[in-house]
Formats: C-alpha cells, sequence, structure tokens
C-alpha cells in the first residue's frame, strides 16, 4: 500500500497529511509534485489543504490545469482513492471529480476552530469504521467553504448517499446554528458516485492527536486504510 | 484585438462580498441602491493577426474553461472595436 500527497505551488498542509499518514497510519507516502504525471504505485492521493496557486481567480481553478490532474482523473475513473481536503475539496470540484462548487462563506469571515460533524454515511471508503451518526469534532480553516449545487445535484446526492459528512450540534443536531459558512444542507463533505473520491472542508489531518485537541480524524484514515487492503 | 470577459455569480447564487458592499453603501448615506452583485472583468489581448471571429472564440472558449466556474457563474464575452 502507498500513499501520495500532491503538492502543488501554494499547498500547506501536504505536509500534516504526510506525517498523519506515516506516524498515525504507518504507511508508506510520498509527496508528488504537481508536475508529475506518473501515479503508478501509488493507491490512494490526498490532494491537500492550502491556498493553490494563491486561490487567484477562485479557490482551486487554477490547480486543476497542473499537469498531475489530468494522471488524478484517471486515477479516480480506475476506481482508486482520491480524498480531497479543504483547497482539496475545492480543486475536486472545479476539476469536475465531483460536483457543486465551493463560495465564500456566507459571514465572509475566514474561520480557523474546531466543528462537529455527523458521519452520514457509514457505507463508504471513508467511514467504515466509524458508526453512523457518529459525532466528530475536526477543525476547519477557511473563507470559501460554502458548499452549493443545483437541486438535481443535491437530490443525487442525497439519493445516492454522497453526502458523507454535514456539520452538527455537540449532540449530532442538524441546525443553522452549526453550519458555520452557509454550506447547502449543512453539507461538510461529499462523495462521488462510486464513492472512491471524498471532499470535505474539515480538516482530519489536523485531528489526529489529542495533543492537538482531537484524534476524531483518525477513524477516516483508518477506515481508508482498510477499503485499500480489500480492495 | 482586445476581448473584455465579464464573469458573474447566476442568479440565486450567494454574493455575501457583494451583500457587505450593499451594506456598506447604506452606512455611507445612500438610500437608493437597491443590491449590489460582485462579479470579475478580465481584458484578454488576442494576437493581432486574429480576425474578429477568431478572437471572440478564443476569448469565449478562455471564459468557458478558465475564467467562470459554470456551476456557480455566467459570462458574457464583449470585443473592443
Amino acid at each position: 500500500m502507498r500513499f501520495g500527497v500532491v503538492v502543488f505551488p501554494g499547498s500547506n498542509c501536504d505536509h500534516d497529511a504526510y506525517h498523519v499518514i506515516s506516524k498515525h497510519v504507518g504507511q508508506p507516502v510520498d509527496f508528488i509534485w504537481h508536475r508529475q504525471t506518473d501515479l503508478s504505485g501509488y493507491d490512494a492521493l490526498i490532494i491537500p489543504g492550502g491556498f493553490s496557486y494563491g486561490d487567484y481567480l477562485r479557490a482551486g481553478a487554477l490547480a486543476r490545469f497542473s499537469p498531475v490532474m489530468q494522471s488524478v482523473k484517471n486515477f479516480a475513473a480506475e476506481g482508486k482513492f482520491v480524498f480531497g481536503i479543504c483547497n482539496g475539496f475545492q480543486i475536486l470540484c472545479e476539476a469536475g471529480l465531483l460536483p457543486g462548487a465551493l463560495i465564500r462563506n456566507a459571514g465572509l469571515h475566514f474561520i480557523c476552530r474546531h466543528v462537529n460533524i455527523r458521519v452520514e454515511n457509514k457505507n463508504t471508503p471513508y467511514t467504515s469504521q466509524i458508526d453512523e451518526g457518529t459525532v466528530l469534532s475536526i477543525p476547519i480553516a477557511h473563507a470559501e467553504g460554502n458548499y452549493v449545487c443545483d437541486d438535481p445535484t443535491f437530490n443525487a446526492l442525497e439519493e445516492n448517499g454522497q453526502i458523507v459528512f454535514r456539520y452538527c450540534e455537540d449532540d449530532g443536531e442538524i441546525t443553522a446554528e452549526a453550519n458555520p459558512n452557509g454550506a447547502r444542507s449543512n453539507i461538510a463533505g461529499i462523495c462521488s458516485p462510486d464513492m472512491n473520491v471524498l471532499g470535505m472542508m474539515p480538516h482530519p489531518e489536523r485531528a489526529c492527536e489529542e495533543l492537538l485537541g482531537s484524534n476524531d480524524g483518525l477513524g477516516i484514515f483508518r477506515s481508508l486504510t482498510a477499503a485499500i487492503q480489500s480492495n | 484585438m482586445k476581448a473584455k470577459v465579464f464573469v458573474t455569480l447566476k442568479p440565486g447564487v450567494l454574493d455575501p462580498q457583494g451583500k457587505a458592499i450593499h451594506h456598506s453603501a447604506e452606512l455611507l448615506g445612500f438610500g437608493n441602491i437597491a443590491d449590489v452583485r460582485q462579479g470579475k472583468y478580465f481584458e484578454v489581448e488576442v494576437n493581432g493577426g486574429a480576425t474578429a471571429k477568431e478572437a471572440r472564440e478564443a476569448a469565449e472558449r478562455l471564459a468557458k474553461d478558465v475564467l467562470a466556474n459554470p456551476v456557480i457563474e455566467d459570462y458574457k464575452v464583449e470585443l473592443e472595436a
């Protein structure tokens, strides 16, 4: 099993992801510079958070044209795992690997704090080791995390179980108050119809050690590891 | 030849920045501004030899593939005479 962390100019959560995979998941992992196009030998890719290309034009818009991205599309089409976190989620939406878009937070501010998210679907490669309905405490750090999509897209997401995480209260209740950024239906993370591509705004790689206030992110990485093993 | 590309949020897509600008306008005493929507404006210089048709096609393709995200945005291209 081998993980790759894709690095764009302006990525800044690449080392966090690398650290979690190598130290806490205990699997081999490489950085993949965005000019690399050979992804053979990898089982899962992490598209990390940060500000690829300075968020110029739109968050994630220019990273879509990096040489590695065509390979990432082929990689995903083969059913392999692509996990976008924060800016990575924005990039996957811009690249058309996930539906919808992420626009400016409803309250305009950049928000950096722990939020609660509820696991909405346990039957995904990213949540199989977590009970459905579990509330995870995971930090967000974004200004453009307000998920939008049209009605047909939203209905398809719901029907296919592609809504994986929703912002919630401590007890798991989904409320408007628990929604930090105005995202449609409190959506914090979605997956592709085949469930091998996941995008989420919260940062599970920043929540894998008690020292950092929460290790609730570990379940996601452990689930992914289990999915790779059974693939 | 220069093409002007205007990228605007689709109707119905929330524009928090436009709202903040509108709010500021109200604070400044503008009583007659009903709404503000923020967009983007690009000046695209097309190579001198291009015909108007070629220039428009190039700008349209750039707008569609790069400058606008069709999920949330519309675009309009104008050629400068």
